[in-house]
Formats: C-alpha cells, sequence, structure tokens
C-alpha cells in the first residue's frame, strides 16, 4: 500500500468529456492515456514519477473496466522490456520511470526496442530529474534518445500541453514507428492546474486478440541482417516520418514578437521560465506575450530542420536554452545553420550557466545579456514626444540584497530519517558495533538507509546505485585473499534487493566466495519510494502475490550463513548479529536481514484505528516516551547515537544546568529507540516509556487503586522526610 | 507592441516534512480557484523526504485582469528573488533561509513566518549547547520584510487543538496579502470536511494575531539558560534556616541566589550536614573579594557535590512529584491508569561505587569476583517504577543515600574535587580570572559511564591547561575558549585544534 492515496482523486479519470479537470501533472497524464486508448502500463515508482505508478494502482479498477492491463514492473528494464508487446501488433503501451537512473537501468530492452520499431504508439514517460532535489542532477535524458534515436517530447509544464503531448507521443510513435519518450520535469509532475477532457477510449487492438492470433517478423528481431536493416530503416524511413509529422501537426510552437532581428529557441518544458523572465524584463507579459520572438521546442529530439531554417531566417542572432551540458542544442543548430550557410550567431552556454537549474534569475541574466548585446535599445527608457506620459519603470533591477544578515550561519537541515524508522537502531547498532571493532569499509545503496550517511551516523562510502549496495563492495573480497583483519559491510533495501540486489549482489557473492558482511534492510515496502508494496511485503495484497521473504531467496541462490533479525529496534540484538558477522570464523557471505516495517506506513495504517478504538470503548494502552530532566546529563549522547526528530532539547529548568536536556516531543510514536540505545550504549537513564490505559478494564483500575493506597503512603513519608532538609517549599502533593 | 502590466500573485511556502506544508498549499489554491482565479502550484517533494526543507510555490492570476477572455496566463515553476509578494514559513530558521535565498524583499514581500525552533541534527549532537541563535535571525526578517507576521504558530496550533497549516493559513488571511475576504478562506477549509472546527478557531486566532502590528520580532529566548530563583527569605525547613543566615551573613549580595540553588541541591542531594561542608567550600573564594568567582564557585561546586549516582537516580524516579509530572505529560487526568517502564544500565564500576571503600577495593582486586559480579549486574534492566515491585527496588537503592559518604564512589568524587578547588585557590591570588574559569570548567563532568568518562578526562585536560595557562597573558580567555572547543563535539577534534592554536605541548 503507497504512501498517499489517490482514491479520490482517480474518481475524476471517469469525468464526461469536455469536464475541467483540476489536478496534479501524474493523475493528468493518467487521464490522457485513457483517452488515447492505451493498453497496457507498466513501470517503476521512484521521484518524481512514483505518484504516476500510485496513482494507476489505484486506479485499477478503472483501467480494468476499460480493458486496460496495468502492473508494477520488477524494474526499469522489465518496464521497458515489455514495450516489445507494441513490436508487432498494433497495440498502444506505455511505461514510466524516474531518468536518468532508470533509463540507464532500461538501455538494454530499449536499445533492443528502437532498433527493431514498434508498430503500436511506445510512450516512454520520464520523470526528468534534472537539477534541484535530484539523484543524478547533472545528467539529461536527451543523450539516450539521441543514441537509440528515440523521439523526445518536452511539452510546456501547463496541463494542456502536457495532455496533449501523450496524444502527440502516440501518434509520432505510430507514425514514424519507433518509441517516443515524453520527459516530464520534477515540477511538472507535481504541478497543479487544469485541463478540458476528452472520451476514454478502449484499446483499439487488445493484448488478447495478440494472443489468440500470434505473429512474428524475423526482420524486428536484432539479429543480422535484420540489425543493419535496422539503422538502414532509422535514418531513411522513420527519421524522416517523424520531421515530417511533427511539422504537419505543428507540434513546435512559432510564438512572434517584434523584435524581429533575434530570437529564443528553447525547449518547451522551459517556456514558462523563460517567459517569465521576459516579463520581469519587460519585454514580454503574463499572457504570453513576447518582444522576442520564440521557437518552442516541444520536441526536443529530433530537430526539424526546415524549421530551424525558418525561424532564423533574417535574424541576426538566436539564444539556445537548453539545461545542462554538453550543449547538445547548440551544437546541433550551429550545424544546420553553417550546412545552410546561414549568417544567424547561435548565443548558449556563453550566456547562460553551462551546468545547474535554469532558474528564472538565470534566465533573465542570460536574456539581458543577449538583448544587451544585439538590441541594446529595447531597454532605452521612451523618450516622450509631445505629451508628458507617466514615465515608464526600467527594466527591474538585480534582486534586492537582504540589507543584513546574509552572514548569520544557518543551521543546515538535510533529509533525515522519520520518527520511530526502524532503521535508525540498525545504524545505531552498526556504529555501536564500529565503537567495538573499529571503523569499517561500508558500501551504501539507494533508499531511505542512505540517509545513514548523514550526521549523526556519519557512515557510508559510495553508493553505486539501485540495488548495486553488495556487488559495490566486491573489490574488497581481496582482504580475504591478502589477509585484511576486516571485512568490508555493504548494505541495501529490500527494494534494492528484489530490484536486482538478489542477483548482482548476493548471488554475485556466493559465486565469488565473496567474505564481505550483507546487510539487507527490509522494512516491508519500497519506501523511499513512497511505500509501494514488493515481493517480500508483508501485507496482503489484492493485485499481487506478496510475504515472500528475502531469507528465502537468500538461501535459494547459496547462502548459508544468514541471521535474521525480526525487531531492528532490538539494538542489543542487531548489534550482537553485526559483531558476529565482522568476526565470525565463517568463510563465505554473511547476510543479516533486519526486518521491520517502515513507521510511516505503520502509522498511517495504525493511528486511525487506534483512535477509532478508543473512541469506540476499547481498552487500548498507547505509549511514549519522556526523558526525566533531572537525570538528563546535557550531554546529547543519545541524539549522537539516534537523531530521531522527536528526539529534542528543552531547557533544563534548572539555573545549576546551563545545557539544554533531551525532551521527547509529541510526535513521538513510542518505538522505544531512545530508550533501547540508551541501554545498550549504557548512555542514560533518563529514558522512560509511558503507557497510557485508555478505557481501563477492572482489574486495571483495582491494581492502579492498590498502588495509590500504598505508594501514596509511601510518597508521602519520602516527601516529608526531603521537606526536613529543603530550602524553597517542595511541590504540594495533590 | 503592448505589453500587458498584469501580474500574478507570487507565494513561496517554506516547510519541513511532515508540517502539513501540501495541505496549506491545497487550501490556498482551493479557495483561490473558488474565487475564480486562476492558480497553479507546484513543489519538488521527492527532497522533502523525510526532515528535509521544501520549499512549495504558488501563482494566482485574477481572470479579471485577462486582456481577452481566450487569453492562458503563463505562470513559472519557482520562486524568483525578488518577484515574491506572500512567503509562508513554518520554522523560524527556515524563515531565515527565505531572507537569504533572496524570497524576501522589503519592497514587496510579506513575511509570514512561526518563530518556534525545530532544531537541526547538528544543533541536537552538540555536547554542549549547539543551537542557532534566534535573535539575530528574527532582526534578519524585519529588516527585509515589508510586511512581517511573526509569532509562535505551532503553539497557537496545538493551543486550538489544531496543526500548524492551519494556523499559518489564518495568519496569510489576517495580514490582507491576498485580496480574499476571510469568509473565503474559511469556506475552502469547511469545505474540505476535515476537522473543520479545531482549524477554524487555529485560523481566527491566528488572523487577529496577524492583524496586530508588531513592534519588535518575538522569538523565544534561545538561551537555554534558567535563572536563579531569589534567596527565600526563611528557610522551608528549619533545620536550614542557619544556612541560610550563614549564606546573608558570610557572602557576597550578588552570589546569594547562586548560592540558594546550590546549596538546596546538596541539601536535596544528601543532608544539612552537607550543606554545610558545601558552603565551608564555597567561602574558600570570597577572601578574593570577587561576587562572580564565588557565584561561579557557588554552581560548580554545587554540581561537583551532587555527583550523577545510581542513589540519585533511584530516588529522582520515585518522587511523587515526577508521577504528577509524567501524567501531565499525557495528558492524564489523576484516576486515569498510567504507568512507566525505567531504561537502566548499571554497570560493575557503578555498583562497586555503591559499596563501601574497603570492600570495593578488595572486590576490584580480585578479578574471578568482578568477573562474577560484571556477569550478575552488568546488563540493561527495566523496572516498572510505578508498580509495587518496581518502586520498592528503586527506594532501596535511594536508601543507600544514608550511607553514600562511605562509598567508593563518593571518596573518589571528593578526592577530585579536592585537587580541582586546591588548584583554583593556588592560582586565584595570581589570576582571579583564570581560577573562575577553572571553576567554570567542572561543566564538562555530568552524566553516566562513558559520557562521565570523556568529560572527566577533558576536564583533566583543562586542569592541566590551567597550570600550562599560568602567567601568560590572557590566560582566563585562552582556558575558556578551550572549554567552549571540549563543548563542540564529542570527538575532541575542536578541543585538539584550539589545544594546538595555544600552542601548548602535546600532552602525554
Amino acid at each position: 500500500m503507497a504512501e498517499r492515496s489517490f482514491a479520490a482523486e482517480v474518481r475524476q479519470l471517469e469525468v464526461p468529456a469536455g469536464t475541467e479537470f483540476h489536478g496534479e501533472g501524474i493523475l493528468a497524464v493518467t487521464k490522457a492515456l485513457l483517452e488515447c486508448g492505451v493498453g497496457y502500463v507498466t513501470g517503476y515508482q521512484g521521484s518524481p514519477i512514483s505518484h504516476l505508478m500510485d496513482v494507476l494502482a489505484d486506479a485499477q479498477p478503472i483501467l480494468e473496466k476499460l480493458g486496460v492491463y496495468f502492473e508494477p514492473a520488477a524494474s526499469e528494464a522489465a518496464a521497458a522490456s515489455a514495450l516489445s508487446a507494441s513490436v508487432s501488433y498494433p497495440v498502444r503501451g506505455a511505461v514510466t520511470w524516474k531518468s536518468t537512473v532508470g533509463t540507464n537501468v532500461a538501455s538494454d530492452a530499449l536499445a533492443n526496442l528502437a532498433s527493431g520499431g514498434v508498430t503500436g504508439g511506445s510512450l516512454i514517460i520520464v520523470g526528468e530529474d534534472y537539477g534541484e532535489g535530484s539523484s543524478i542532477m547533472q545528467e539529461r535524458t536527451h543523450a539516450f534518445a539521441m543514441k537509440s534515436q528515440m523521439w523526445l517530447l518536452d511539452p510546456r509544464p501547463h496541463l494542456p500541453s502536457i495532455v496533449k503531448a501523450v496524444h502527440d507521443g502516440f501518434a509520432l510513435s505510430e507514425a514514424s514507428n519507433t518509441p517516443v519518450m515524453l520527459q516530464l520535469r520534477i515540477r511538472s509532475c507535481h504541478l497543479h492546474g487544469s485541463f478540458i477532457t476528452k472520451e476514454n477510449q478502449r484499446p483499439k487492438f487488445t493484448l488478447n486478440e495478440a494472443l489468440e492470433a500470434p505473429v512474428r517478423d524475423v526482420n524486428r528481431i536484432v539479429l543480422p541482417p535484420a540489425s543493419f536493416l535496422h539503422e538502414k530503416e532509422k535514418i531513411e524511413n522513420r527519421w524522416p516520418a517523424a520531421v515530417k509529422y511533427i511539422q504537419e501537426h505543428q507540434l513546435n510552437e512559432f510564438i512572434d514578437g517584434d523584435i524581429e532581428h533575434l530570437g529564443i529557441i528553447t525547449l518547451g518544458g522551459l517556456t514558462n521560465n523563460v517567459q517569465r523572465a521576459l516579463q520581469l524584463l519587460e519585454l514580454g507579459d503574463l499572457w504570453g506575450e513576447t518582444r522576442l520572438p520564440m521557437y518552442v521546442l516541444n520536441v526536443a529530439y529530433p530537430l526539424v530542420e526546415e524549421e530551424v531554417l525558418r525561424f532564423c531566417q533574417g535574424k541576426k542572432a538566436v539564444l539556445v536554452v537548453e539545461e545542462g551540458q554538453p550543449d547538445y542544442h547548440e551544437q546541433h543548430l550551429n550545424t544546420i545553420l553553417r550546412r545552410h550557410g546561414v549568417g544567424t550567431a547561435i548565443h548558449g552556454k556563453d550566456l547562460l550557466p553551462m551546468g545547474g537549474d535554469y532558474t528564472v534569475a538565470a534566465l533573465r541574466s542570460g536574456i539581458r545579456g543577449f538583448v544587451e548585446k544585439h538590441h541594446p535599445a529595447a531597454f532605452a527608457k521612451p523618450v516622450s514626444l509631445g505629451m508628458p506620459t507617466v514615465p515608464v519603470a526600467s527594466p527591474k533591477p538585480a534582486p534586492v540584497i537582504p540589507s543584513s544578515g546574509n552572514d548569520i550561519q544557518l543551521p543546515p537541515r538535510p533529509p533525515g530519517l522519520c520518527v520511530g524508522c526502524p532503521e535508525r537502531p540498525i545504524f545505531s547498532s552498526l556504529k555501536l558495533a564500529m565503537q567495538e571493532h573499529g571503523q569499517h569499509h561500508i558500501s551504501s545503496d539507494i533508499g531511505c538507509h542512505l540517509f545513514s550517511s548523514q550526521a549523526p551516523f556519519d557512515m557510508g562510502a559510495t553508493t553505486m546505485g539501485y540495488g548495486l549496495g553488495a556487488s559495490s563492495a566486491s573489490a574488497f573480497n581481496a582482504g580475504k585473499l591478502f589477509g585484511s583483519s576486516k571485512r568490508a559491510i555493504a548494505m541495501m533495501g529490500d527494494g534494492g534487493f528484489w530490484h536486482n540486489g538478489l542477483a548482482t549482489g548476493i548471488g554475485n557473492a556466493v559465486f565469488n566466495k565473496h567474505d564481505n558482511v550483507f546487510l539487507i534492510i527490509d522494512n516491508n515496502y519500497s519506501a523511499a519510494t513512497g511505500g509501494q508494496d514488493i515481493l517480500s511485503s508483508r501485507a496482503d495484497n489484492e493485485h499481487r502475490s506478496t510475504r515472500h521473504p528475502i531469507e528465502n531467496a537468500v538461501r535459494g541462490v547459496g547462502v548459508e550463513w544468514v541471521r535474521f533479525v525480526s525487531r531492528t529496534y532490538d539494538v542489543n540484538a542487531m548489534r550482537d548479529a553485526i559483531s558476529e558477522a565482522m568476526t565470525t570464523e565463517y568463510d563465505g557471505p554473511k547476510v543479516i536481514i533486519a526486518q521491520s516495517e517502515c513507521m510511516l506506513n505503520r502509522q498511517r495504517r495504525e493511528k486511525p484505528k487506534v483512535a477509532a478504538a478508543i473512541k469506540g470503548g476499547e481498552r487500548v494502552v498507547k505509549e511514549r516516551f519522556g526523558v526525566d530532566a533531572a537525570v538528563c546529563s546535557g550531554d546529547h549522547a543519545c541524539m549522537r547515537v539516534s537523531g530521531c526528530p522527536s528526539l529534542t532539547l528543552a531547557p533544563s529548568g534548572d539555573a545549576l544546568k546551563p545545557d539544554p536536556v533531551a525532551h521527547v516531543d509529541e510526535a513521538c510514536v513510542a518505538c522505544g529507540h531512545c530508550g533501547e540505545v540508551a541501554d545498550s550504549a549504557v548512555l542514560c537513564p533518563s529514558f522512560y516509556k509511558v503507557e497510557r490505559v485508555h478505557n481501563a478494564s477492572g482489574g486495571d483500575r483495582w491494581l492502579n487503586g492498590l498502588r495509590h493506597k500504598v505508594l501514596g503512603c509511601w510518597h508521602r513519608r519520602t516527601h516529608a522526610a526531603r521537606a526536613q532538609r529543603a530550602l524553597f517549599p517542595l511541590e504540594n502533593l495533590s | 507592441m503592448s505589453l500587458s502590466k498584469a501580474r500574478s500573485i507570487n507565494i513561496a511556502i517554506l516547510a519541513l516534512g511532515g508540517q502539513g506544508g501540501g495541505v496549506l498549499v491545497d487550501w490556498i489554491v482551493g479557495m483561490a480557484e473558488h474565487e475564480g482565479w486562476t492558480a497553479q502550484a507546484t513543489s519538488v517533494a521527492g527532497v522533502a523526504q523525510r526532515t528535509g526543507a521544501t520549499i512549495y510555490y504558488v501563482e494566482l492570476v485574477s481572470k479579471q485582469d485577462r486582456p481577452r477572455p481566450d487569453a492562458q496566463p503563463v505562470l513559472a515553476l519557482m520562486a524568483v528573488p525578488g518577484d515574491v509578494d506572500v512567503v509562508i514559513a513554518a520554522e523560524l530558521m527556515e524563515a531565515g533561509r527565505a531572507v537569504q535565498r533572496g524570497l524576501v524583499t522589503p519592497d514587496r514581500t510579506t513575511l509570514i513566518a512561526s518563530s518556534h525552533r525545530i532544531y537541526s541534527v547538528l544543533e541536537k549532537t552538540t555536547p554542549g549547547n549547539g543551537l542557532a541563535d534566534s535573535e539575530p535571525v528574527a532582526q534578519l526578517l524585519k529588516d527585509n520584510a515589508r510586511q512581517l507576521v511573526l509569532d509562535d504558530m505551532q503553539a497557537l496550533a496545538v493551543k486550538n487543538g489544531s496543526v500548524i497549516s492551519a494556523s499559518l493559513f489564518g495568519a496569510l488571511a489576517g495580514s490582507g496579502a491576498l485580496p480574499f475576504p476571510q469568509s473565503a478562506f474559511e469556506g475552502v477549509v469547511e469545505r474540505n470536511g476535515v476537522g473543520v472546527k479545531t482549524s477554524l478557531a487555529a485560523m481566527r486566532a491566528a488572523a487577529d494575531l496577524a492583524r496586530q502590528p508588531i513592534a519588535q520580532p518575538k522569538v523565544a529566548a534561545s538561551g537555554m539558560e534558567t535563572t536563579a530563583r531569589a534567596l527565600p527569605d526563611r528557610a522551608a525547613a528549619p533545620a536550614v534556616q542557619p544556612l541560610l543566615d550563614r549564606i546573608r551573613a558570610d557572602f557576597p549580595a550578588p552570589a546569594w541566589n547562586m548560592l540558594g540553588e546550590g546549596l538546596a541541591r546538596v541539601l536535596d542531594y544528601q543532608d544539612v550536614a552537607y550543606g554545610q561542608e558545601y558552603l565551608d567550600r564555597v567561602a574558600a573564594f570570597v577572601r578574593f573579594g570577587d561576587a562572580t568567582t564565588v557565584a561561579e564557585a557557588a554552581h560548580w561546586i554545587a554540581v561537583a557535590m551532587s555527583y550523577d549516582d545510581v542513589i540519585r537516580v533511584a530516588d529522582l524516579k520515585t518522587r511523587p512529584e515526577r508521577w504528577a509530572r509524567v501524567r501531565r505529560e499525557v495528558g492524564a487526568g489523576a484516576d486515569e491508569v498510567v504507568g512507566t517502564e525505567e531504561f537502566f544500565h548499571p554497570r560493575l564500576p557503578e555498583i562497586l561505587g555503591l559499596l563501601p571503600v574497603g570492600l570495593a577495593r578488595r572486590v576490584q582486586a580480585h578479578a574471578g569476583l568482578s568477573g562474577w559480579l560484571a556477569a550478575r549486574f552488568d546488563k540493561g534492566r527495566r523496572i516498572r517504577a510505578f508498580s509495587l515491585r518496581g518502586h520498592v527496588q528503586l527506594r532501596l537503592v535511594a536508601g543507600l543515600r544514608r550511607l553514600r559518604r562511605g562509598n567508593l564512589r563518593h571518596a573518589e568524587e571528593m578526592q577530585h574535587i579536592q585537587q580541582w578547588l586546591d588548584a583554583a585557590l593556588a592560582i586565584a591570588p595570581q589570576d582571579l580570572a583564570l581560577a573562575t574559569e577553572l571553576l567554570r570548567c567542572r561543566r564538562l563532568v555530568k552524566g553516566y559511564s562513558d559520557t562521565h568518562a570523556r568529560g572527566s578526562s577533558r576536564f583533566d585536560r583543562l586542569m592541566q591547561a590551567a597550570q600550562l595557562l599560568r602567567g601568560r597573558e590572557g590566560a582566563a580567555a585562552a582556558l575558556a575558549s578551550l572549554r567552549e572547543a571540549a563543548l563542540r563535539d564529542a570527538e575532541g577534534k575542536a578541543l585538539s585544534q584550539r589545544w594546538s592554536a595555544l600552542q601548548l605541548p602535546a600532552t602525554a
């Protein structure tokens, strides 16, 4: 069950044609897929398209009603391979994942798919994760489109444009027998806006029809001599067909402006920010009017030579707006213009940043430089002719710099593990084990557990890719051969394990007789991508088969040394398992499976249940943790091995204790980690767990009454004794 | 060509994961669309995971501004420095970050910020006080916002049984930064139908607050220190009165309050005779004629004499006041059933510390016996302090207070205190400032087991430093800087750096 439910939103997928649809970009994409008569959809979750997978999962009944097949694929490679259904059959298929990392994983299948070409429209929706907040922030999908010759759509970040791109994508794919990539930038995926709907369509050709009457064409298979034919087809047929379609259907846009000898060529996805920059420079307005003519590339690849020449005709200079490097478009445009002897100057990375996000501020300064170079008059103040006019403001000055305090050091706030996260005790245990056995080399992996690389854990040396934690420690198996006193430790999550870690990590370690320690962190979900179910999930899922233990899988590929810790919060057990794996005589891969449910998912499920039970009069014990301020030493050692967000600081309330003391805030979910770690690390006895019994039973009340009576007497005695040596009056006993 | 002068209203929201920034965005969008405006919102949600900061961005355009009925606004996807009308920050440092990113400008921006703090991991893990200073940040906000609404929106929300997104939304309504009436703000929450009553209460309280101009930004004092209580006129217990009289007679008045706090602590820790011992120790510093030195001595001698031991912990855990406090913490009434489970892990040194000196030394010398005891006692224990059995166990330990003076730990602590005070008293005639700093170094010794050992070893280094610095110009400031460095990290890196910066000899 995913972290966010779209159960309410997906009802919008069935609204009649002509309705104004309000929602996020991903929901709009789903609606557009249905409007296009898609036959099957698959993909692999990951920001920024996780929600697209979640929407599809929640829309399963609607999809089935329309005859659309959906499955969450095991990896991006699996998803890309599914598109083979459209090679020989005229069925439309769509797949989705996070790019560029996911596109790397899918590349093998994509190369083969693009080589043979497709009959049915094939759309690859990639969450283009360039720039801020991304994992591989400097890479672009553009390179993959070019190398495999797949067409790349980059629509304006505007819901009607995104929806249109889905429609265009299928049609372009069918017109050119080529898979089409549709890239949605991270902000577009989460963009709230509106568009007017069309009618949903059932698939024109179904997968059933394909199964009943299979066809094959050996010329679509990547084997010589067909593969030579494919290259010829790409150049002679598919590319020209695509160019023709793009031109005829005007997928790219031309916007007029009065400064005709200049122009901007921009990718569709960057258009809005370009237009805002123009507005701030008073060269454009809120409604898309612009003084500089624009050529908007909703199709980022291929470039249409004729359109480029038409746009540049008679222009002194154009500015190319494409994020990142290399400057693919700038190079290609230069080639086109030089080849045709057109003298228009091409600017791009000389005026705009080579790398990083093209923020409006960056665009504003680049466009300003461009206009100042070629048409400074655009910024000149108008000269009054006759009637005095209201003075027109000159273009906006550079942003106002804060008047003071830019030197104030604000505490950095990197992302971290949630309150009560079951992974926190694993890293606390590893930290404690390393205090005993020395620092070790740790290979990390992608997933929530990568936050262990941040304070307070500060562990993990590399992260090579999803599920590659285990294999990225393989070279360190050299230690076994050449006599090192320490073993390498590799981590991976359950998501990464099933994505590919079982084969590339664990299978590889068995085959090569590794002596390393492998820590598999099983939190029941693909948690970092939003809590989707996977093979080893413990939840029942109507549509999927779950509850396949990781332990069975690793034993199945030949691992003999396995320790299973079923409650990661047990820091002593966790630390002992790690210590044993570090030191055991056993020669071979040592796998520790640390399993406890993702707290975010657990709370989302349990919290409403508990509230309902309390309301319904059931006996419920609610727990949380506390700290005795008088006992806490104010050293914060507990925070250095925990880092739980609900473990925070408070004034000691004691004039003799100037350092703040630990404090557990109301967000505590009583996972018990702070208490456990205080115990295992022998820190401080200030932690306690409070249990409050709601709707107490008769037995509870009787026992409570007895305790009150007996302890009340005792309390009064000790209190009176303390009062005999008190300087300040003691708190009254009620 | 003629360009329209119409502008969008641009709103940036800075929140931490789990603070409900997305809800706030949904409300703003829902309200604007209901009022017939075009709204676009976006965020980079993936990075919010899980406790990091996220920026949400909203643009609103009035349909009345359209130059043609079919005109569609082209809206940007990210906040532009200098072009933001409203910034909402759900935490003080994030508000400061918004200013540093240039999103808050004096000509344009209404800034609505919560003054409460959510401490970052780095602030929390510092062994001493690593908290960022709030006041300069509040001043930064005031200097840069066109209009500032700054208050503890978290507390205000909790007071009204709601969450911070509601109080921030209410403050936005009250600020008048958006051209919508309060009823429009309340309407969207009502239509949403979740927690309407409490949300509206929080919204209205925040809106009222936002309508009042603020003269000076209000932030909670970021210093976590508690001021000493005034010395009482009469002692609560008659037996203590002579000690109180002695303070007034023999000590300088500016040190009285701290002496009162110190005396109260040691009396509570042991007995009246211990209070006399305490005053004797502090009295040794009176002759140097400096009240600050006396107050520091009063502070840190009390801390040293009330060292953390198992007896004190057991006593604190079984006090009736604590029972009441725990109930308050979980919001339980007097007749509700509440229990606690305490986490203890006493180790052999702590157990031995409880034994009489002679016996403890004999056990220490006997490896086999120590090992046997360690195996038996050195393990984590969970004790239910509110149960009869647990209470009896803890009270038995607390009762060892009467025997404390004869135990090993006490002997060790007293010896350690004596060395420290002797050193300070020896330095004082030449360099009173250095002696005072040495008294303050006691701040390093705190806690239990490893924490205590680490603190003590650093303290010993500073004792050594005091000797090495004696006679140097600026010795006191140098020792103070070493102490601050020692409190900065657990690994002792800052201390080592400072040590070499002062060109102190590398020590054995």
